[in-house]
């Protein structure tokens, strides 16, 4: 195990200044999403252009991977349709828990720098934390997800 | 490091911790690359070779089960048995066998107390008063059992240092109280809770006291009748025994009076299937087939925890506290939540920048275990507004050089994260 792997610098990067931290007011949904083993806890606001992701904002407070995974995540789901949405999380997740996923990573963009979490399997759920929040927003459920 | 550091390091001559550390055989194994560094004994400690091979002993010789047969084997198995309940009873200086309740563990033994003592008792306005440290098991049964009858949740707050408020306990205790339950030592923040005042105060109040000793027992010299408290709880797996087997002290005359908790074989006399007769003190309280050998094992840990002596275990506990403090203090960033005078070998803290998860991962990394999360005590992580501590716990087989590497890898985390 080498932690170089697990605390890249895009993961630091974004540890450190996550990006569209914050409110989204007024959002089209938002959902909560807590892990109550390490206390993890975020939101996730999106606004929506019809089934596109026009906007994505979280906030919260976690460990590096959760917020790194949820800055990330932002980023990344920005201008995507839920139909992509919900392909790129089958592929983030498949790369977080399978060490002979078939993704190609260089399709995944900076959300390859999460691949490292896979060596440590107590963290995966750290970094998958946003994602399930994610979907249960655009399910526009309001009660409080968890991934225990 | 600097050598000024290392040379006011305190040196026990009269504890041989090398010597120790040979009887404990997981700790001789590398992690990661790197010697492990077991700091999560409050979670559950590691167990001497003597208690590994006592249980084998019971298997590869002496197992039958117990209070059934009269052949050989089922004698050496009840034998073995009910000794190391005598050897329990010495260890907390109970008055008689008959109060010693073998059970799973300290949660079992507080669920047995809040189903078989209070709930009968209980009337609706009834109040149970518990503290603000206690973990989830001195709390969840009591919420269960207040569902149940109807009675009141009480807690006593507790101080930024970690100390169990006494003068709002004494506003707290009154007429409607019909139990008080505190940690003798709180597992989250190391607090030594000085039950002694407690149990005065709440005896004048004719409130009976139930202790959780999971934390207090491992270190410390426990005597319930110098305690005179009601019920105290523990667990062996804390207390370097096996997992699945733990103690309810019950004063008799309180054990007497409660009904059975669980039915079955054993706690029985007679069954026809219109009257049962319950078996004795202890008995009545352990239905079914117990856990012999963890039993055995458990007797087998307190030997060899007398063999080295509570007192001589609790000073070097202290030692290894005060070293650790001091270290961990000079962290820059770093916080200790926890911070009462009178405190067992734990500390538990937090990080600027730094999530107690990344610092568990990092240490693991170094070969580094502790614990990081709630710890089981949702609510004082509330009350420090912290959602999550890491907590290094020291047992007497740790030594001050693992309390450097702890550094060091903590070192390494702030140069990584911070």
């Amino acid at each position: 195990m080498d932690l170089k792997d697990l605390y890249r610098d895009v993961i630091v990067d974004h540890n450190r200044h996550p990006r569209n931290f914050g409110r989204l007011d007024p959002a089209d949904a938002h959902a909560d999403g807590h892990n109550p083993l390490c206390g993890d806890r975020l939101t996730v606001y999106v606004n929506l252009d019809g089934e596109r992701i026009s906007e994505a904002k979280f906030e919260g407070n976690g460990c590096a991977i959760s917020v790194a995974s949820a800055s990330l995540l932002t980023e990344a789901v920005k201008g995507k349709s839920r139909a992509q949405v919900r392909e790129l999380f089958d592929e983030v997740h498949a790369v977080l828990t399978q060490h002979d996923a078939n993704v190609d990573v260089s399709r995944l963009g900076k959300l390859a720098a999460l691949s490292g979490v896979r060596e440590f399997p107590a963290r995966v759920k750290c970094a998958s934390l946003c994602w399930h929040t994610l979907n249960a927003a655009l399910d526009r459920a309001t009660a409080p997800v968890t991934t225990e | 490091m600097s050598a000024a550091i290392v040379s006011s390091r305190p040196r026990s001559v009269d504890f041989d911790v090398a010597r120790i550390r040979r009887d404990f055989p997981i700790l001789d194994q590398q992690v990661n690359g790197k010697p492990l560094v077991f700091l999560d004994s409050a979670a559950s400690s590691q167990r001497p070779r003597t208690v590994i091979e006592a249980i084998d002993h019971y298997y590869e010789h002496d197992h039958a089960n117990v209070h059934r047969g009269v052949y050989t084997l089922s004698q050496r198995a009840t034998d073995a048995y009910e000794g190391a309940r005598e050897t329990i009873r010495g260890f907390i200086n109970a008055r008689s066998t008959r109060e010693i309740i073998y059970v799973r563990g300290t949660t079992e033994a507080i669920n047995l107390v809040a189903q078989s003592y209070a709930r009968p008792k209980l009337r609706p306005g009834d109040e149970i008063l518990i503290s603000a440290l206690e973990h989830h098991a001195n709390i969840v049964p009591w919420q269960l059992v207040c569902e149940q009858t109807g009675a009141q949740l009480k807690v006593i707050p507790i101080s930024q240092t970690g100390e169990v408020d006494f003068a709002a306990f004494e506003r707290l205790i009154g007429p409607r109280t019909r139990l008080l339950a505190l940690a003798h030592v709180s597992n989250a923040l190391g607090t030594i809770v000085p039950v002694e005042r407690f149990i005065a105060r709440a005896k004048e109040h004719k409130v009976p006291v139930l202790l959780d000793g999971a934390q207090a027992v491992p270190h410390s010299v426990v005597d319930v009748q110098a305690l005179d408290c009601d019920f105290y709880c523990f667990s062996g797996h804390k207390m370097l025994g096996p997992t699945g087997i733990g103690v309810l002290y019950g004063r008799e005359s309180l054990l007497e009076a409660m009904p059975p908790w669980q039915g079955g074989g054993d706690m029985i006399l007679t069954v026809t299937f219109e009257k049962t007769t319950y078996n004795q003190l202890p008995w009545k309280f352990e239905a079914g087939t117990p856990h012999i050998a963890g039993a055995i094992g458990l007797g087998a840990a307190i030997r060899y925890l007398q063999g080295i002596g509570m007192e001589r275990i609790a000073a070097y506990g202290h030692e290894l506290l005060e070293y650790a403090t001091a270290r961990l203090a000079c962290i820059p960033g770093l916080r200790i939540i926890g911070t009462a005078p009178q405190k067992a070998a734990v500390v538990s803290f937090t990080m600027a920048g730094i999530h107690p998860h990344d610092i568990g991962t990092i240490l693991d990394t170094e070969g580094v275990a502790v614990r990081t999360g709630h710890h089981c005590a949702m609510p004082v992580m509330d009350f420090f507004e912290v959602p999550a501590t890491a907590r290094a716990s020291l047992s007497f087989y740790n030594t001050f050089e693992e309390i450097d590497r702890l550094v060091a890898a903590l070192e390494h985390a702030r140069q990584l994260l911070g």
